[in-house]
């Protein structure tokens, strides 16, 4: 039950960025381009989702815990520092340059087209590298004491998730 | 500046779902709707990965399930080069795994849950993307 509802739920997602045009990179590059060929519509991609989402959370937060789980897995991480403001900026860079963001192109896949396909295998191997380098070389990007990239076995790298139950969901 | 292609209500239907998969994401498994740490945490992680898979398979069902109530697949018009691509691709993915997420984890789930780290995050993004559109179409020519 637990998988089937996650795959549907997937579906959602995956039907609503077909019909948002968040899969085509043309439209979201014109969003981006206010100077020329400008496409407003993304701002009400963006719009719907936060708008059913920041009400949907406020509901769903004040359960006792998720259907399938017995905690809310919310990430944790508050700190402001250079690997947020830095790596945010690179995904801009990328983003501009492409098209596609992660969330765009992994529905676009099942397209079959070559080049959703193409940025797909690009960006595992950027978030391959990331993972290297951190998990080898640069020791100032790890947090002490807590789980991030270089450990996502359990939470994935935007979840820092403490392993106990988590009290302060709500203020986060 | 010329308006060009505007889908208002097909874009808010589409936006109104994602918010709605975000939510119940959480609500079924209790997990935030991140593109970035579902597809990262699906190959890298060691354990807990079937419901990423199970996910993962659903996002992907989306453009047959839009071909079959429409009768066309979505459109997908790649206006930039296969470098650009391969490139764009490789930022996005180093990006996106040190700023701790994407469009959909920060842009929908974090400002949703009013998360200061992604009032931080998707203005930087917003702008570094605009700013690379302009660069390359307008600076140039592309």
């Amino acid at each position: 039950m637990r998988l089937i509802s996650v795959y549907l739920i997937g579906l959602i997602f995956g039907v609503g960025i077909s019909i948002s045009g968040m899969a085509n990179p043309e439209k979201v590059l014109n969003f981006f381009d206010f100077v020329g060929t400008w496409d407003p519509s993304l701002a009400f991609v963006m719009g719907g989702a936060v708008v059913v989402a920041f009400f949907g959370y406020r509901f769903v937060l004040k359960r006792e815990g998720p259907t399938f789980d017995h905690i809310f897995h919310v990430p944790q991480n508050r700190s402001i520092d250079l690997k947020l403001v830095g790596g945010s900026a690179v995904f801009g860079v990328g983003w501009g340059l492409s098209g596609f963001c992660p969330g765009g192109a992994l529905p676009a896949l099942g397209t079959g087209r070559w080049e959703v396909i193409l940025f797909t295998v690009a960006l595992i191997g950027g978030m391959g590298v990331a993972r290297y380098i951190n998990t080898h070389y640069d020791k100032r990007f790890q947090t002490p004491g807590g789980p991030d990239l270089h450990q996502p076995a359990a939470h994935g790298p935007i979840d820092h998730a403490p392993k106990g139950p988590m009290p302060e969901h709500t203020h986060n | 500046m010329e308006i060009v292609n505007f889908t208002p209500l097909a874009s808010l239907f589409g936006g109104v779902l994602i918010g709605l998969a975000a939510v119940l994401l959480m609500a079924a498994i209790g997990r935030v709707m991140g593109a970035t740490g579902i597809l990262s945490a699906a190959i890298f992680a060691e354990d807990d990965r079937a419901w990423r898979w199970a996910l993962l398979a659903g996002m992907i069902s989306g453009p047959a399930f839009y071909l079959m109530v429409t009768g066309d697949w979505p459109e997908i018009t790649v206006p930039v080069s296969t470098l650009a691509l391969i490139v764009g691709g490789f930022l996005v993915g180093l990006g996106v795994s040190y700023g701790s997420g994407c469009t959909s984890g920060h842009g929908v789930c974090g400002l949703a849950r009013l998360s200061p780290r992604s009032f931080v995050a998707v203005p930087t993004f917003m702008a570094t993307t605009a700013l690379t559109v302009y660069v390359v179409r307008h600076v140039f020519g592309g």
